[in-house]
């Protein structure tokens, strides 16, 4: 095993044991701060008895689809962007001032648009999603070599080649810089949108746990699923840049 | 077209400019004329900014000129065109592709069919002499290297002209006259006309059957010097007296302060 894991690792178990230290020395209750080895077995009976899977299922789904739609819409906004300093001066101003409405405040009023199901979560979800994937084609795209869109143009490239074969191989590194954060926003997008009103899925599950059930490992247990989907994701996007990214 | 034509370059007349933000335009050549036969190599020189670069970007289609024309062959050149072949300052390779990627993307341009395209890849890397380099990545290679990879990719699509724009000005010197001597011995068993921009007075007159001098911006033809020195030529041609007195006559068209001696 290389250093750097063992040392992810070592950081790990002295998160754990920093915990366990709290809930010894605080002499917190379970149902204030439950210890790591509760919220563990919590977890391994959760996922067991179907408790958190269905809710976790429903959660990777709307976090999916609303990565895709809102990845694959900033793109396309990304390299109109980057490509026409029109377009840009113009639309950009709408692009920050719809980012920096806070997603929260804006749930409740998309939940009453797009309903309780799934089509809400996935319109949050992308939402969050658009603004890091677009400004990273933006900024991928304009990082083009000029001397290379001459040879291209030497080469009497045709606009759809140019595309293919300069502009985006040259945004790819800045792209999957805007996708890696796209995609943790992404889980937060999903569960804020469960927040906002659902029937299922793991802000579902959070609150449920904390309410009726008064489960307080439960709901730990929820957060360590929902922080693990996260990462998971995350290296799944790092797996295609590895695939995609050569290195220079 | 007869073989005497099909890399002739004719400039009749060229001018060109640039428009400058809140000024006039900018004139970059003005009444270039210059006829250049096949397969010679004729060499450009002249100072910093008289255009020598734009004045092969017209040739390559690049640059549309504001008068005057420009043809290859028997036609006026319009825009890029795959009989001519082009070798900027810098490399300019795809830093994600291999080498033979990078050789080859003038042919995958064109939609050239992979088994043909291998081939001729292979015989371009072959007479620049970058076998074996084929699976590596342009960081991977040192500056000479890149620039034959460049070459290689100027060649492949066999075209009748190549253009070569201070291709070897970032190398070291010993570098350079080995890339000036190999690409004479390209040059023999091709016979492609050449046109190369240089800032060096010993390159112009190594490489070329003529050097041609440019003014000061904006740039016009104001010397257009034989070099008799016969083929094959070794780097000791350059102690020979013709090659002396070309250079004086050089110098004393690029800094018409001094007198030729």
């Amino acid at each position: 095993m290389r250093s750097t894991t063992l040392l992810t690792l070592a950081g790990g178990v002295g998160f754990l044991a920093l915990w366990k230290l709290i809930v010894v020395i605080g002499g917190y209750p379970t149902f204030i701060l439950p210890p790591p080895e509760l919220v563990a077995s919590r977890l391994v009976t959760g996922w067991a008895s179907g408790q958190i899977g269905p809710h976790a299922a429903a959660t990777l789904v709307e976090v999916l689809l609303g990565f895709g739609v809102g990845a694959a819409l900033g793109l396309v906004a990304g390299y109109g962007l980057g490509r026409s300093s029109i377009v840009a001066r113009v639309v950009s101003p709408y692009l920050v001032a719809a980012q920096a409405t806070p997603i929260l405040a804006l749930a409740p009023v998309l939940a009453l648009w797009f309903g309780p199901g799934l089509l809400g979560k996935v319109v949050i979800a992308a939402l969050i999603v658009f603004f890091p994937v677009a400004v990273s084609a933006m900024v991928g795209i304009r990082s083009v070599d000029t001397g290379l869109l001459e040879l291209g143009r030497s080469l009497r490239a045709t606009r759809r080649q140019v595309l293919l074969t300069l502009e985006i191989p040259a945004a790819l590194p800045s792209i999957f810089g805007g996708l890696r954060i796209g995609i943790t926003l992404a889980v937060v997008g999903a569960i804020v949108g469960e927040w906002a009103g659902a029937e299922r899925g793991l802000g579902v599950l959070v609150n449920i746990a904390r309410g009726s059930l008064f489960d307080i490992p439960l709901m730990f247990a929820t957060l360590v699923t929902i922080a693990g989907l996260g990462v998971a994701l995350y290296l799944v996007v790092v797996l295609f840049e590895r695939r995609l990214v050569r290195v220079r | 077209m007869t073989t005497e034509s099909r890399g002739r370059i004719e400039l009749r007349d060229l001018s060109l400019s640039f428009p400058r933000r809140g000024a006039d335009r900018l004139q970059v050549l003005d009444g270039v004329d210059l006829s250049i036969a096949s397969g010679e190599i004729v060499t450009l020189i002249g100072p910093n900014g008289c255009g020598k670069s734009s004045l092969l970007r017209v040739i390559a289609g690049l640059l549309p000129a504001d008068a005057g024309t420009a043809s290859l062959g028997d036609e006026i050149i319009t825009g890029p065109d795959p009989r001519v072949g082009l070798v900027f300052q810098e490399p300019r390779l795809l830093p994600w592709r291999t080498v033979a990627a990078n050789v080859g993307y003038p042919l995958e341009l064109a939609g050239m069919a992979g088994p043909e395209r291998k081939e001729r890849v292979a015989e371009a890397l072959h007479r620049v002499g970058l076998i074996g380099a084929e699976s590596q990545l342009p960081g991977q290679l040192s500056g000479g290297m890149r620039q034959r990879a460049a070459l290689a990719r100027a060649l492949v699509l066999e075209p009748d002209v190549l253009l070569l724009d201070e291709p070897f000005s970032a190398l070291d010197s010993i570098t350079r006259d080995r890339f000036n001597v190999e690409l004479l011995k390209l040059w023999g068993r091709l016979r492609t006309t050449i046109v190369v921009v240089t800032h060096s007075i010993p390159e112009a007159i190594f490489l070329g059957d003529r050097v041609v001098v440019l003014s000061s911006r904006p740039g016009r033809v104001v010397a257009d010097i034989p070099v008799p020195l016969v083929s094959p030529r070794t780097l000791e041609d350059l102690d020979a007296a013709v090659v002396t007195s070309a250079a004086r006559q050089i110098r004393a068209h690029l800094d018409p302060e001094v007198e030729p001696a």
